[in-house]
């Protein structure tokens, strides 16, 4: 190493470290870490497991003759608003786990490190794309089960899930947030969801947007999981590369420029 | 990448007036430390003294509301990254990762102090090796011994070889043997260069390892000397005695400080006076005297000093958490006698 140590140990060199090498390099040694505890309790992936499986199959049956006539045409409409819904839903975890991960004793180890002060945060958002992976394809590979046949092929399946897995990322900072302030892991479940349910259910992911009264139309064609559902829609079914990946990856942006500088704040003033 | 050497200040911690309140808490109201580069430095209170908040202060894991302490001459406020290349920190509660085994955790840290993959594997052997952890690196942290967890907990401090080591009370629920073996290993990273700033509710356990000791009470530095200069001041061993009759405790109490020239003090509900010593052979005058004066003695030791003692002879009430207990018995006790 670049150390040295003279005998009282007082002339060692300081090295001036730090930028944006060396966050990446934290951050994943950190993801490192988290994929070792996803390994070590793999009970905690029922939810991603079982949650596509579950809601997959009740929105398709239960909506889908009264909103596209019957289940086979529905399911273009409902597979990528299940697939938004169900994995920015994962995200919540993410804040949970954070919680609960900062009351432990290890905590205080990473804050005495020299180490870049947003790689314990990011590290453990990167591990938990993860997370959205195995949600992502579970719910792809339920609506294929179902009949689904998405007309874009592979490949611009393999966009969406992308685009739909970079999006949870953004949107768990803002749970990262929460899990940073608050005092203990079942609140930031509670105010997750409450920020969550009005985002994915008024928005363009279950219903056609033109049977809501006007005022909630202008909140659903403003709200991103509107334009992230519009932007997977066009992907798969229609392989086309359109606008609405472009604002999906804007706000997904705004989200990150926002939340991760104030949820890093929030998380040094905490001790 | 640049690099300048760091001050080579004598000192490896100077904190001047440090002061953290914590709602209506003063935790810490104002504490002076001065630790010499390569010496281990005991910091001895008993709970809740503030001893925890100092070092979490000095370790930039906490910001102090007033004052000012520098780490080698760098300071802990202006240049917490740089000071944190400094620094080892042993918490009071393990800060390793419960679901991960030992190799896994130190193989995370040294990464993340910037070793490479293969370097990091090694760093994690050699340390495992040294602490005798080697057998149980595999296995997941849950099922490790208190004393394991601590060994572990050390090993992780020392990946980056730091030359001021932060040990908050780091014998505290072991058993006597992996008490000793802690001791050893402290003694042998001071050989090797290190400076060791240590906590302890234990006045042997500062008595045995440190240089210099700095008694804390209620957030405030209370007294500092070497081992020896404390032990001066409270006595090198301490006397205990009880009275048959409750009566004779005043003639007894005033016996004793004659002839020891010492204060004492009494627990009346008992008849148990204790005194510092300095000698344990003034005993034997001192049982002349008392049967000179007729006192019938139930029962007579010379023990060592306890850190209530130290605390009584250095502030003159027992340690925060038992003075108003202590108090308000004696004043019931005193009440019924007259």
């Amino acid at each position: 190493m670049k150390t040295e140590i003279a005998p009282a140990g007082a002339s060692r060199r300081i090295v001036q470290r730090g930028g944006i090498v060396q966050a990446f390099r934290n951050s994943l040694t950190m993801a490192y870490r988290g994929l070792l505890k996803i390994k070590r309790t793999p009970e905690q992936l029922f939810d991603v497991t079982l949650q596509p499986i579950l809601f997959t199959l009740m929105f398709t049956y239960i909506f889908g003759g009264a909103i596209s006539g019957d289940v086979a045409s529905y399911l273009p409409v409902i597979i990528p608003g299940i697939l938004v819904q169900t994995v920015i839903g994962t995200s919540i975890v993410t804040g949970v786990q954070l919680r609960e991960d900062m009351d432990k004793g290890v905590f205080d180890r990473f804050k005495s490190l020299p180490i870049a002060r947003i790689a314990p945060l990011a590290g453990s958002l990167l591990a938990d794309t993860v997370r959205y992976t195995i949600a992502t394809v579970l719910t792809f590979v339920m609506g294929y089960l179902m009949g689904y046949r998405p007309e874009g092929g592979l490949g611009y399946v393999a966009i969406a899930a992308v685009l739909v897995i970079v999006c949870s990322w953004a949107v768990s900072w803002i749970f990262a947030f929460f899990g940073v302030i608050a005092r203990s892991a079942s609140s930031v479940q509670g105010i997750s969801m409450i920020v969550l349910f009005p985002l994915t259910f008024l928005s363009n992911a279950f219903v056609p947007v033109e049977t809501m009264p006007d005022w909630l139309q202008w909140f659903v064609k403003f709200n991103p999981v509107s334009h992230l559902v519009s932007a997977v829609r066009d992907l798969a079914n229609e392989g086309t590369l359109g606008a609405e990946v472009g604002w999906s990856l804007l706000a997904a942006a705004a989200i990150v420029a926002i939340f991760a500088p104030l949820t890093v704040k929030a998380y040094m003033r905490r001790t | 990448m640049k690099s300048n050497p760091a001050s080579t200040s004598e000192w490896a911690v100077e904190a001047r007036g440090l002061v953290k309140q914590f709602g209506d808490n003063r935790a810490v109201d104002g504490v002076d430390l001065k630790v010499r580069a390569g010496s281990i430095y005991g910091v001895l209170g008993p709970n809740g003294a503030g001893k925890t908040t100092t070092i979490r202060m000095l370790a930039t894991l906490l910001r102090p509301d007033a004052g000012e302490a520098r780490i080698f001459g760098v300071d802990v406020m202006q240049k917490p990254q740089q000071v944190r290349q400094l620094i080892g920190v042993t918490g009071q509660y393990a800060s390793v990762d419960e679901s991960l085994s030992a190799t896994e955790n130190l193989v995370i840290f040294s990464r993340l102090l910037g070793l490479g993959r293969a370097e990091s594997r090694q760093k994690a052997a050699e340390l495992l090796e040294e602490f005798g952890l080697t057998e149980a690196a595999k296995r997941p942290l849950k099922n490790f011994s208190g004393g394991m967890r601590r060994r572990l907990d050390l090993a992780a401090s020392l990946i980056s070889q730091p030359p001021l080591i932060f040990l908050d009370e780091p014998t505290t629920g072991l058993d006597p043997r992996t008490r000793a073996q802690m001791w050893d290993t402290i003694r042998r990273l001071v050989k090797s260069g290190s400076t060791v700033l240590l906590t302890t509710q234990y006045l042997d356990e500062a008595d045995q390892l440190a240089d210099r000791i700095a008694v804390i009470d209620r957030g405030r530095v209370v007294a500092e000397g070497t081992g020896d200069e404390l032990k001066a001041s409270v006595g090198s061993s301490s006397l205990h005695l009880r009275v048959t009759d409750p009566g004779q405790i005043a003639t007894a109490r005033e016996t004793v400080e004659r002839v020891l020239q010492t204060r004492s003090s009494a627990t009346a509900e008992a008849g148990r006076i204790t005194a510092p010593m300095a000698e344990a052979g003034q005993v034997t005058d001192l049982l002349i005297a008392l049967r000179g004066a007729g006192v019938d003695l139930a029962e007579i030791s010379v023990q060592k000093p306890t850190l209530d003692e130290v605390f009584l002879t250095i502030t003159g009430s027992g340690p925060a958490a038992t003075a108003p207990d202590a108090s308000s018995a004696n004043e019931r006790m005193e009440a019924r006698n007259a």
